[in-house]
């Protein structure tokens, strides 16, 4: 290209390449460099960032080394045995299952149906907000019509209805079946943010020159709002933490054979567990506590990452 | 404005077909038949069949939603298997447990929410500011459930200053202890509702005051010399009550969601531990009233707040 230049100008080639490290100098700093110098001022975020990704680590490698159906097996000798002892570490519930395991392996599952809800539903939330605000007409009211419809419905009722319905289920259509029900927020968010970025002379000009629709929307529109995307993933990971603990934990997520943080905190539901024996139940909402609230606030740097105004790093 | 809120109802009836239908084909999809479990085991088949028969278990699905439909206009939901009791009456002294624990929380969380708000509006970027946004987000980021559970773990167990369960205490005899029981059971669930509900209002609030703190009608007020307690009391505080008792809609539709959890850990006779318990049960005449009365009870709420935001806000009713 420079060669090229060249024929046609009279900027030499090292005139050409000073002003092309000028202007990059000058322009504004890519995403992950904006948001790694938000997280470099901002020492809490860093450690909620190293907690979060060093714990999901954790969990994940752990978990393999994990027997799970040899240590979901009733062991007599180690009903309810203390916390803070060898052999077991935070203890043993009714069933003389180790505690440390069970919370290793159950976050395991909680995390990954977490992170599996929250791809499937926001990839879909954000399809259905693009395509709903962009055409902005008689597609946009239907598809608002099925919004509504879909906001109408009790969720979690319907998700236990559903989960009793099928006979056979396992974390995959878990996950399936809530990601029924959770992409309305993205979608609504992505939507009328897409309403906005349609009016814009980009927009316009893209059509004019005949861009297909589909182009604009997903390699036009889609990049200028990647910030509000990735921080709408990120906030939504955390309340997704929250659906399917829940669900476990009233007795219609994963079995209670399947090890999940809110079948550990099921354990509560026993008066004598709730008062006598803390650790069969307590350290598993106390993960889920420190968990949310780090994805969160991990989340909230990212969105002063998005608005320029907000931002405490300085970038260079 | 009549017009907005004609066209709103219209839109509700197709969707409480729709809902109908699908929560009727739901119950129906369930496994197991209501007799099996509810009948001695050696029963005779054929008397099941029988049952099923009259019942009428055997007509084509459209034939039993009509049949259903025809009875809920006529204020029969049929009996429930697991009770033996009209489900009318059933949920009725559920439904009222439900509203009252719902509508204590609501309250409670205007109380908490209104003060704040204001509070951290006028105090922008201060230390009390700083206190209530990293509360709200606490409260924001934790599952409500783990709240609960931990709350009657605190409260209920340890510390022994609530009750655990029920919604009434046995020993309640003339009408002034039972409603000291009702209140007195309802008062921590609702505490902690409210606690952990406050953060879209005390956001909205917050906002607002900033927002108006720089408009003009409040530098006008500020040059006729009025006070600026009374300026944020009158002038502020009253213009945006109407978009926040709009919210009333929406927080109500999210209590009712969140009461399934709320009356599990409390077992708090209402509808969401009545749903819980039918689920069990496979007692889907229970289950269908009770999604029915659930999404008609979520449409109500909406509908309520999107009618009030409309009055405040004549865009809206553009559209």
């Amino acid at each position: 290209m420079a060669e090229n230049f060249e024929q046609h100008s009279d900027i030499s080639a090292a005139d050409l390449a000073r002003l092309t490290q000028e202007a990059q100098a000058e322009a504004t700093p890519s995403t992950a460099k904006i948001i790694w110098s938000e997280f470099k001022a901002d020492k809490p975020a860093m450690a909620a960032l190293i907690i979060i990704v060093g714990f999901i680590l954790f969990v994940m490698i752990g978990a393999l080394f994990i027997n799970t159906p040899k240590m979901m097996e009733t062991n007599i000798m180690g009903y309810f045995n203390q916390p803070f002892t060898a052999d077991y570490w935070l203890g043993a519930d009714s069933a003389g299952r180790s505690v440390a395991k069970q919370l290793i392996v159950g976050s395991r599952n909680s995390i990954g149906i977490a992170i599996g809800l929250t791809v499937i539903s926001s990839t879909f939330g954000i399809c259905w907000g693009l395509i709903s605000g962009y055409f902005n007409g008689y597609i946009d009211w239907g598809m608002q019509r099925i919004y509504d419809f879909m906001m109408m419905l009790p969720m979690t009722m319907m998700i236990i209805v559903l989960v009793t319905i099928i006979p056979h289920y396992n974390s995959v259509t878990l996950t399936f079946i809530f990601s029924i029900f959770y992409w309305e927020g993205t979608s609504r968010l992505i939507r009328s943010r897409t309403l906005a970025e349609a009016e814009k002379d980009y927009v316009a000009a893209s059509k004019a020159s005949g861009t297909s629709h589909w182009k604009i929307i997903f390699r036009e529109i889609m990049p200028n709002i990647s910030s509000l995307i990735i921080v709408d993933c990120t906030l939504s990971f955390a309340e997704n933490i929250g659906v399917e603990t829940g669900l476990s934990y009233l007795g219609f997520g994963l079995p209670s054979q399947t090890p999940s943080l809110g079948t550990m905190i099921a354990n509560a539901n026993d008066p004598n567990n709730i008062t006598q024996y803390w650790w069969t139940w307590f350290p598993a909402a106390l993960e889920i506590i420190i968990l949310c609230l780090s994805i969160s606030y991990v989340g909230q740097v990212l969105r002063r990452a998005a608005d320029a105004s907000q931002r405490q790093g300085s970038i260079n | 404005m009549w017009k907005t809120i004609l066209r709103r109802f219209l839109i509700m009836i197709p969707e409480v077909i729709i809902l109908s239908i699908l929560v009727f084909l739901l119950a129906k999809a369930m496994p197991g038949d209501p007799f099996t479990g509810s009948i001695n085991p050696k029963a005779d088949p054929a008397q099941i069949h029988h049952l099923m028969k009259i019942n009428g278990l055997y007509d084509p699905w459209y034939q039993q939603y009509w049949n259903w439909v025809v009875h809920l206009f006529h204020g029969n939901l049929g009996n429930s298997y697991q009770y033996q009791e009209p489900v009318t009456r059933l949920i009725g002294g559920r439904a009222a447990n439900t509203l009252w624990l719902a509508l204590f929380t609501m309250i409670l969380t205007y109380v908490f929410a209104l003060p704040m708000g204001v509070y951290a509006g006028r105090h922008e970027g201060k230390l009390p500011d700083t206190i209530i946004r990293v509360y709200t987000y606490v409260t924001y980021c934790i599952p409500f459930f783990v709240i609960l559970v931990i709350g009657i773990w605190i409260f209920g167990y340890v510390l022994g200053w609530f009750p655990t369960t029920g919604s009434i205490s046995s020993s309640a005899n003339n009408w002034i202890q039972t409603l000291g029981s009702r209140f007195y059971h309802i008062l921590l669930p609702g505490l902690l509702g409210a606690l952990f509900g406050t953060v879209n209002i005390v956001q909205y609030l917050r906002s607002e005051v900033i927002d108006s703190k720089h408009s003009d009608y409040v530098r006008t007020a500020r040059s006729k010399g009025v006070p600026s307690k009374d300026i944020y009391r009158h002038h502020i505080f009253r213009n945006s009550l109407l978009p926040i008792a709009a919210f009333a809609g929406y927080s109500i539709t999210g209590l009712l969601n969140g009461s399934i959890f709320t009356e599990t850990v409390f077992s708090y006779p209402g509808m969401g531990l009545l749903f819980v318990n039918s689920i069990s049960y496979r007692d889907y005449t229970v289950i269908t009233a009770l999604v029915l009365i659930y999404g008609i009870l979520n449409l109500i709420g909406t509908l309520l707040s999107d009618i009030i935001l409309s009055i405040v806000d004549p865009r809206i009713r553009i559209q």
